[in-house]
């Protein structure tokens, strides 16, 4: 009896207790932007985080796809739709619920697509986590037309925004490359200002 | 470029599996290693401690029921700690605590951490304390995992030693699992994912006003002390719901790779460490090569079904693979690697939602759940899953050439049969069983409304082959937290865990009591035949018992359009 009351308590205090305070110490100290939730802020207030999707929903941003967390991109209620592809609700909608075909016909819409264009599947789906920050580039691509006509911004100098902000397969084989929206619509609202100190230092 | 990660990931966990191996050989036989300058004082102060005698080795029986009583400890203590969790101090706030921890709940959680299963039928963000989750879970993902690696090691013992009684003593294999394995490796791990950016804060959820005008709250936590070991201990639990997919627990595709590796590679080296201690190590190797014909298999019909665009959204003019429920910088080529990766390894730590899977998916990860995770498999149970199946091969092997079948050295006579036969029998018979009574009742039917049709079947079907193999992947179209499915998938959790090992333990008691013979012209079970005799044999004996239910569940969605 006696081993097995102690090591129950004394290696779950090791390892719930000590092992996570040691990690908690270094983590903070090697770490500090990391452990804080990698917290992206402007002017002195955080604006999400690099790491989790949030909603944009304006012509003039570029668009996150579809979640399925709590009414959409809620950082607190992660989740898919976890309906099989067999299900008619996942392609065809319902009334509290729009299907794949709607959300493919709005994309086309608000991007000024033709009825065959073809879409990239993300476009169109709800990730694992409802959280997915990123998109995939072709996606972010078919967004620029609208995002520059919007903002009058030159088509060129946002296609060129967004091909910086392509992040490759990590060490050249590991994952898909991605656009992060985040901080692609972060360096949006930072162009022109970009774009006015440019023309003073030339003026 | 999945197929170069894919190739990157397999060379990788077979080339940790020598040196892995050879060190885990040295931690089971209290050989000397680097670390006992720092180690050893601690081992010996937990001994006096505990008030054990180190060199006082165990029956088998005995054995077990250390095993078992350590096991029933942790879970009496994660249920108190779960039901007493509103008087712990910290985050997150109440108001996002909205699912209540009812006493189903706290009891199937304990169950479920405490058998590595880590079965979840809450969401993290939404019912578990800051506390909860480290001093309850955490240590849970430790201590069941150090447990699971000590019956690996008495099990090995008890093929490798002749005329003992005895194979071993759980309290040094479990003390020497956490201290020479699973906390170094844990911590260096875990450090790993903080650099990549899973977080470790206590404070409360982030308040963010968005560029947009909005507000959004995002869930934090003390998430990187989880995340690791929940891979390492082969328990797979997540921190938040959406486990491994959440972009906190999951950031980039190298702590993915990271994480498959940490399911994988103790696993595979146990292999290598069976080998060495048998002194068979071309029979460890043979075992690690049908495991990866298997693994290959799988992904690769897997990877296809996922690539392939589901046939309801054929019109509509879309680019790419099934991405509903994947995530973008995972895409279709990690995602399915880890959908077999965590379906063989007893760690259902997903990264997609498994139940928007196309049918052959689902039915690859389901294959797997039900084969007993042999390839691979959980830390240090999956070398039991292994070799059992390959006593029944060398049992039917030597039935064709009419000799007494051996295996490694060791007779397998009528008495070792009976634990075998019974260990292979548990399996079909809890989760058939369990499946049928869920099917036949209002409850059980009541919780699969989101899906319909085969999709409905197969998601009961899943859940208890994944409790059963001690897994925790779901197909989360169940609701899983209501009092049926709480307590029945408990009884799934507690067979898969207790009964296979206690049957697995007693079979090794059993042999290490032999001595071993020098070949005899049986059977050899290190050739290429042996191997296939073995995947036939793995093959076949699922296919009698779970092709009738599989044909009603992924194999009849598939033939529906």
């Amino acid at each position: 009896m006696r081993p097995a009351v102690l090591s129950v308590l004394v290696l779950s205090v090791m390892t719930g207790g000590v092992f996570p305070l040691l990690l908690f110490a270094i983590g903070v100290v090697m770490f500090p932007y990391q452990t804080g939730g990698s917290l992206t802020v402007l002017r002195g207030a955080v604006i999400g985080s690099r790491l989790i999707g949030q909603d944009f929903t304006g012509p003039e941003w570029f668009q996150p796809r579809p979640s399925a967390a709590g009414n959409g991109y809620d950082g607190t209620a992660s989740g898919g739709t976890n309906l099989a592809p067999s299900n008619p609700k996942l392609t065809e909608g319902a009334s509290d619920f729009v299907g794949i075909r709607a959300l493919a016909a709005e994309y086309r819409r608000r991007n000024g697509l033709s009825a065959d264009t073809p879409i990239p599947i993300d476009a169109v789906t709800r990730s694992g986590s409802g959280l997915d920050p990123d998109i995939s580039p072709s996606n972010a691509f078919l967004q620029v037309a609208r995002v520059a006509k919007v903002r009058k911004l030159e088509e060129v100098a946002v296609r060129r925004l967004v091909a910086e902000h392509v992040v490759q397969p990590q060490l050249g084989f590991l994952g898909e490359p991605r656009v992060p929206v985040l901080e692609l619509n972060l360096a949006l609202v930072r162009l022109p200002q970009q774009a006015a100190v440019a023309s003073q230092a030339v003026r | 470029m999945s197929w170069l990660e894919h190739t990157v990931f397999i060379a990788t966990v077979l080339t940790l599996a020598h040196p892995l191996g050879t060190y885990l050989a040295r931690v089971c036989e209290r050989r000397r290693t680097f670390l006992d300058p720092l180690l050893q004082p601690v081992e010996s102060a937990l001994y006096r401690l505990f008030g054990v005698n180190a060199d006082q080795e165990m029956s088998a029986v005995t054995y077990a029921c250390c095993f078992l009583s350590f096991g029933a400890g942790c879970a009496v203590l994660l249920f108190l700690l779960l039901v007493m969790q509103h008087v712990l101090p910290g985050g997150p706030a109440d108001a996002y605590l909205t699912t209540p921890m009812t006493m189903a709940l706290a009891a199937n959680t304990a169950v479920s951490f405490t058998t590595t299963t880590t079965w979840q039928a809450y969401a993290g963000e939404n019912t578990l304390r800051y506390l909860s989750q480290v001093i309850g879970l955490v240590a849970q993902n430790f201590l069941a995992g150090a447990a699971g690696l000590a019956v690996g090691f008495a099990f090995i013992r008890g093929i490798a030693r002749q005329s003992s009684a005895t194979i071993g003593n759980f309290w040094v294999d479990l003390v020497r699992s956490l201290l020479w394995v699973l906390l170094p490796l844990g911590f260096i791990g875990s450090l790993a994912l903080i650099w990549q950016g899973v977080p470790l804060g206590l404070s409360p959820y982030t308040l963010a006003h968005t560029l947009e005008g909005r507000t959004q709250v995002i869930a934090q936590g003390p998430v990187a002390a989880l995340e690791f070991i929940k891979n390492l201990g082969t328990n797979g639990g997540g921190f938040f719901n959406a486990n491994g997919a959440h972009p906190y627990a999951n950031p980039t595709p190298l702590t993915n790779f990271i994480g498959m590796l940490a399911i994988c590679a103790l696993p595979a080296a146990l292999m290598i460490t069976l080998g060495q201690l048998t002194q068979r190590l071309r029979a460890g190797w043979l075992l690690l090569s049908a495991m990866v014909v298997l693994f290959v298999g799988g992904l690769a019909v897997c990877e296809h079904a996922e690539r392939t665009l589901p046939p309801q959204l054929a019109e509509l003019h879309l680019v790419g693979g099934n991405m509903e429920g994947k995530e973008v910088r995972f895409g279709i080529g990690e995602s399915t690697l880890t959908t077999v990766v965590t379906s063989n390894s007893s760690t259902g730590s997903y990264n997609a939602q498994h139940d928007s899977y196309r049918p052959l998916g689902v039915l690859v990860a389901l294959t797997f759940l039900l084969l007993g995770e042999v390839v691979f498999g959980g830390l240090g149970t999956g070398v039991y899953s292994m070799v059992m199946m390959a006593l029944v091969a060398a049992f039917l092997g030597a039935l064709m050439i009419g000799r007494t079948p051996e295996y490694l050295g060791k007779k397998v006579t009528a008495a070792e049969t009976r634990w075998i036969a019974l260990y292979v029998l548990t399996t079909p018979m809890v989760v058939l069983v369990l499946t049928a009574i869920a099917v036949l009742t209002q409850a059980g039917r009541a919780a699969v409304s989101l899906n319909s049709g085969p999709r409905s079947f197969t998601e009961i079907l899943f859940a208890y082959a994944s409790c059963m193999a001690n897994n925790g992947l779901a197909l989360s179209g169940l609701d899983a937290n209501n009092v049926f499915y709480n307590t029945t998938t408990v009884v799934a959790m507690l067979a898969g865990r207790y009964g296979l090992a206690v049957l697995a333990l007693v079979t090794a008691g059993l042999f290490a009591g032999q001595r071993r013979v020098a070949s005899s012209g049986a059977l050899p079970v290190d050739t290429p035949t042996f191997a296939l005799l073995l995947l036939g044999t793995i093959l076949l004996a699922a296919a009698v018992s779970f092709l009738p239910a599989l044909a009603m569940g992924p194999v009849a969605e598939l033939l529906q359009r």
